[in-house]
């Protein structure tokens, strides 16, 4: 088996069987396991810290946000901090300065992020594949530029000492154990939007779109649409988490715009699993766990990451939980005796015309699952 | 409960022979020290795994000195210069690891975060390697004591002395981001205090590499210094391409606002020569401070420590003094007040005391990098130009704006 | 006197001058991940990476083996050009099969394990590297260093012959054939696998050599790459990602270009670059030099 039959493969877990071959039993045992994992972490923070609990749960939903641009449409960005750290500066600021009650300044900090997602996302999306990433990282950079020299952000200094203060006026949020529930709830929720989405009507046209964006288009879908309402719900989201990691730490730095930041939500997607449902998840559990037990250690936390990052992209693509679904099919694919997908001979070399950019401009792991699907 | 009892029979299985005090109350029958700083960036070198070896050398020196009746633990961490990251450790320390003290951390937006939560959590911070003023002054705390240095001293004292000695005319080279537009604005009310004058400035994105473009309009201002507002390898490469420009050739003098040991280590004499800065301590100054240098090289690749790294020693060995006295290390406030109420004496700082809004006061250096010729190995690059009277040293009381102060 | 938006035309030449000089470090790296990228098609995320190894490596044959600059500038290229060649054999190609997203993603992870073991071993605050060429000559408006003087001309001239290789050569036909038509080259009897090999191996060697042009310049510091990786990226894309002429002329345009935003807006000469990147993306998505296909 070739390595591009393992992506095919691969493709065809994320997306096509779970998904939409068997839609009902796949959804069900999604919403089991996720029941049981936020079961699971509410009793968490009697054993684990409750303050790497919440960062966990912010760069998930972070992660997950991110993963529905790429893994379901196919998008890499590579500028996702600006939403992340944007929208953090605006909750900060909102808090502290104007006095937003703390829900209030989270929306602020989301809805900031949607306004931003239009406005990149409606430049971002007229191009495709490395040149998406290029322009997403090229808005990244101006964001970044504004946030160091907007007085309000605070230069380098960050906004700091951001009060935590009760949640609708009665949830004392000032414990740590108290905000964690409400961190839990914020998480809960996006997750769930994410997961309607990509089971709905418009989850499906965007993972078609992903497949084979000309037979959408034929198909007479307003394919830029959908990429766009994608692009601002990613966006929104990756907001919501950056507005909640403000409030957590209390403190919102140039940290979360810079571009090593776009880097590292790769990094948990494509660890945890680009295009699966709980994938982001794992990989940002992963991530930031490993970042927590190397402080101390700066240069091996870098070394340590860029191997997991070479790991990843040699031997499993599919990410930890991609491999995960693809074992548990191969298995009942034995019992079904399916053969597996035989992929069409592919560009060996690289492809010299920019057609074969666009081809693999549908990005991600299931690029390869197109001559299945068709 | 339980666990403070094993922990005061262990601290007394420790000090055999030595009286402990009937009082002694550790939160957990451990002081436990966090030196929290850069371990692998920028300002690895001038804090990192030095500052944890002037922490254990310090309560070495201390136990040695008065008997210790309680275990001391060291821990470090990186804080990687990200305010999230040292924020997120402190917390972790406090909260989970019953850290009772956290020294050293540079860079200003951490320490400011730190500062923070240490006053939320009630513990004590001990700060060497970060510059920013505000620390002592807006965002003073009762659990906060700013040892080595700040950005107002450094401008008020570069400042002064240079204009002192001729230099009457001044063009900034800032690096844009608060604490350079800190060292710039304080250095320019210093400079023109003293009837000099301020020609322009130059703000170059942060962090950069090629200063050629903005030295060159530094050079064109025709003025007499060159003020240097940056840190770290900003600053390194300024003064490297100056010297490729032949900018004091020409007759410009530079200013280095915010220089460390490391930084001179790392251009190397001849390009770094007749630079002029301030240093709160320098190694080849007495026998103890040379001593503590020699030993210092030994265990970390033959380097001699920074001004931050000897106020690591100097901080932790007055803090264990106060913690003595109390017997106690519970309550941060009462640590901090007790820190204040006593004069500091150790062997590397010399006499000194601790105002209300933190500040530790000291006598500061003004030194002049030396001519290759002049210098008589590695290690060996200063000349001490004037010396600042703790008095004068450090802004005044009164100007900080600090909420403690009445 | 005569004045330009404030500044005068001397100091205005002056700036120009040194603007050039910063674009021949675009130009050799943007040249570099040009070549990689046209005929490789992998976007080499660990071309800043290996501009900070070849700058570390002339401080290495300087400090334990005793040669000098002239010996680095050719010793360096080759021996980071071989540890590129390595690379590519053991990782790079098993995805050439894949999209190139992979390529990025991997050659990213290089650039962080290079990086931070560079880090570990040499701490981060610099080594110095001394001029080899110290002194300048004053040309009236500005004084010019004799060391960036010759970077620039050296740049140049490394630029040019590269383009001439590709581009005029037999070699060079060899080269974009087979990236063409990989196969079809293949049967003529051509080993297109080592071709792309010694091609990642002269496109790192390129970053190298850049590296060590830095070192006396600038301190060799293990973060000297990841802070102008970015800018280069920009760089090669304005220019038309793949198109050698386009990383050149655009390389020292740039250059240029960042020297004046120096003069009339200093604080925002880090991000100029990225602006025109995104309205060059907007106007022109091949870049400036790039041709649609």
């Amino acid at each position: 088996m070739t390595n591009r039959s393992i992506l095919a493969a691969s493709g065809r877990t994320s997306s096509g069987r779970t998904a939409s071959g068997r839609p009902a039993s796949g959804r069900n045992v999604e919403l089991i396991v996720f029941a049981v994992l936020v079961a699971g972490l509410t009793v968490a923070p009697l054993m684990v810290y409750p303050i790497l609990l919440m960062k966990v749960l912010c760069f998930a939903l972070f992660a997950c946000a991110f993963n529905l641009l790429i893994g379901y449409g196919g998008l890499l960005s590579f500028g996702h901090a600006m939403f992340f750290g944007f929208a953090a500066y605006v909750s900060g600021y909102t808090i502290k300065a104007w006095g937003f009650p703390t829900e209030l300044g989270i929306l602020a900090g989301a809805a900031v992020a949607a306004v931003l997602g239009l406005v990149a996302g409606s430049i971002a999306i007229r191009r495709q594949g490395i040149y998406f990433a290029m322009v997403t990282l090229a808005l990244a950079q101006m964001v970044f530029f504004f946030c160091l020299q907007a007085p309000f952000t605070g230069g380098e200094d960050g906004i700091q000492a951001i009060p935590r203060r009760p949640i609708f006026g009665v949830i004392d949020i000032s414990r740590d154990i108290v905000l964690f529930y409400v961190v839990l709830a914020i998480f809960a929720a996006g997750f769930l939007i994410i997961w309607r989405t990509i089971h709905s009507p418009f989850g499906q046209v965007l993972k078609a779109i992903r497949e084979n964006e000309a037979r959408a288009i034929s198909l007479g879908y307003a394919v830029d649409r959908f990429k766009l309402m994608a692009f601002v719900l990613s966006a929104t989201l990756s907001g919501l988490a950056g507005a909640t990691k403000a409030v957590v730490f209390q403190l919102a730095s140039l940290t979360d715009v810079t571009w090593q930041m776009s880097g590292e939500v790769v990094l948990m997607t494509l660890v945890g699993g680009m295009g699966t449902v709980f994938g982001p998840i794992v990989g940002a559990a992963v991530i930031v766990v490993m970042q927590n037990t190397f402080t101390g250690f700066g240069e091996w936390v870098l070394v340590a990451q860029g191997c997991i990052f070479v790991l990843t992209v040699l031997l499993f693509r599919r990410g930890i939980v991609g491999e995960i679904v693809a074992l548990a099919q191969r298995r009942r694919g034995e019992e079904d005796a399916a053969p597996p997908p035989v992929a069409e001979p592919a560009d060996k070399q690289p492809p010299s015309d920019r057609g074969g950019v666009r081809a693999s401009a549908a990005a991600g792991p299931s690029e390869a699952s197109a001559p299945v699907s068709s | 409960m339980k666990k403070i009892l094993l922990g005061g029979l262990a601290a007394a299985a420790l000090c055999v022979g030595s009286p402990a005090p009937a009082s002694a109350q550790f939160s957990d029958g451990v002081i436990k020290i966090g030196v929290l700083n850069d371990q692998s960036g920028t300002y690895a070198d001038l804090s990192g795994q030095g500052s944890v070896w002037a922490a254990r050398k310090a309560i070495e020196d201390f136990c040695k000195a008065q008997k210790c009746f309680e275990k001391i633990e060291v821990v470090f961490g990186d804080h990687q210069n990200k305010a999230d990251i040292g924020a997120g450790v402190a917390r972790r320390w406090y909260d989970v690891e019953q850290v009772d003290v956290i020294v050293d951390t540079p860079t200003s937006s951490v320490a400011l975060a730190v500062s923070q939560i240490t006053r939320e959590k009630n513990k004590v911070f001990l700060n060497s390697g970060a510059g920013a003023s505000e620390l002592t002054g807006t965002a003073c705390s009762p659990n906060f004591i700013h040892w080595t240095y700040d950005t107002w001293a450094l401008a008020n004292g570069t400042g002064s002395a240079i204009v002192k000695t001729g230099g009457k005319t001044w063009y900034f080279l800032t690096a844009d981001y608060a604490f350079g537009h800190a060292l710039e604005r304080d250095t320019a009310a210093v400079v023109e205090k003293m009837g000099g004058k301020v020609l322009g400035k130059v703000r170059h994105p942060f962090p950069a590499q090629d200063f050629s473009s903005f030295l060159l309009q530094a050079q064109a201002s025709k003025a007499q210094v060159i003020g240097l507002a940056n840190a770290g390898a900003d600053t390194i490469n300024s003064i490297k391409q100056a010297s490729e420009f032949g900018i004091v050739q020409g007759g410009q003098r530079l200013a280095g606002l915010l220089v460390f040991i490391n930084d001179i280590h790392a251009i190397g004499l001849k390009t770094a020569q007749g630079l002029t800065f301030i240093e709160a301590w320098y190694w080849d100054t007495s026998d103890d401070n040379r001593a503590f240098a020699k030993e210092f090289a030994a265990a970390n690749k033959g380097n001699r420590p920074s001004m931050v790294q000897a106020g690591v020693y100097s901080a932790i060995t007055h803090y264990l003094k106060a913690v003595h006295a109390l017997g106690s290390d519970a309550d941060g406030v009462k640590v901090v007040e007790k820190m204040k109420e006593t004069p500091t004496d150790d062997k590397l700082f010399g006499k000194g005391t601790i105002r209300a809004d933190g500040r530790k006061i000291h006598d500061l250096m003004l030194v002049e990098v030396k001519k290759p010729e002049e210098s008589k190995g590695p290690w060996d690059y200063h000349k001490i130009i004037a010396t600042i009277p703790a008095a004068e040293a450090f802004r005044p009381l009164a100007d900080g704006g600090c909420p403690l102060v009445k | 006197m005569f004045e330009l938006l404030g500044v005068p035309p001397q100091a205005l030449m002056g700036q120009l001058l040194l603007g050039l000089i910063n674009g021949a470090f675009y130009a050799l790296l943007s040249l570099g991940l040009a070549v990689i990228f046209g005929l490789m098609n992998v976007i080499n995320f660990t071309h800043g990476a290996q501009y900070m190894m070849g700058a570390f490596v002339a401080w290495m044959l300087l400090q334990y083996a005793g040669i000098p600059y002239w010996g680095a500038l050719v010793l360096a290229p080759i021996i980071v050009g071989a540890t590129g060649i390595v690379i590519e054999r053991l990782l790079i190609s098993r995805l050439y099969h894949l999209d190139h997203l992979y390529g990025l993603l991997l050659t990213f992870g290089l650039a962080l394990i290079i990086e931070g073991l560079f880090r570990q071993q040499y701490g981060s605050s610099g080594l110095p590297y001394t001029n080899p060429i110290p002194g300048g000559q004053n040309l009236g408006f500005m004084f010019l260093p004799w060391y960036r003087g010759w970077v620039v001309a050296f740049s140049l001239a490394v630029c040019l012959v590269t383009w001439f290789t590709i581009e005029r050569t037999k070699l060079g036909a060899y080269l974009r054939a087979a990236t063409e038509r990989p196969e079809l080259v293949q049967a003529f009897g051509v080993n297109v696998p080592r071709m792309i090999t010694l091609t990642y191996g002269v496109g790192v060697g390129l970053a190298a050599l850049a590296g060590v042009l830095a070192a006396p310049i600038y301190t060799v510091n293990p973060t000297m790459g990841s802070n102008l990786i970015i800018v280069v990226f920009a760089v090669v894309v304005i220019g038309g990602m793949g198109s050698i002429a386009g990383s050149i002329v655009t390389g020292f345009g740039l250059g240029v270009v960042e020297g004046l935003t120096k003069v009339f807006w200093p604080e925002a000469s880090a991000t100029v670059i990225f602006v025109i990147m995104a309205i060059v993306l907007m106007v022109r998505p091949q870049g400036l030099f790039g041709t649609p296909r």
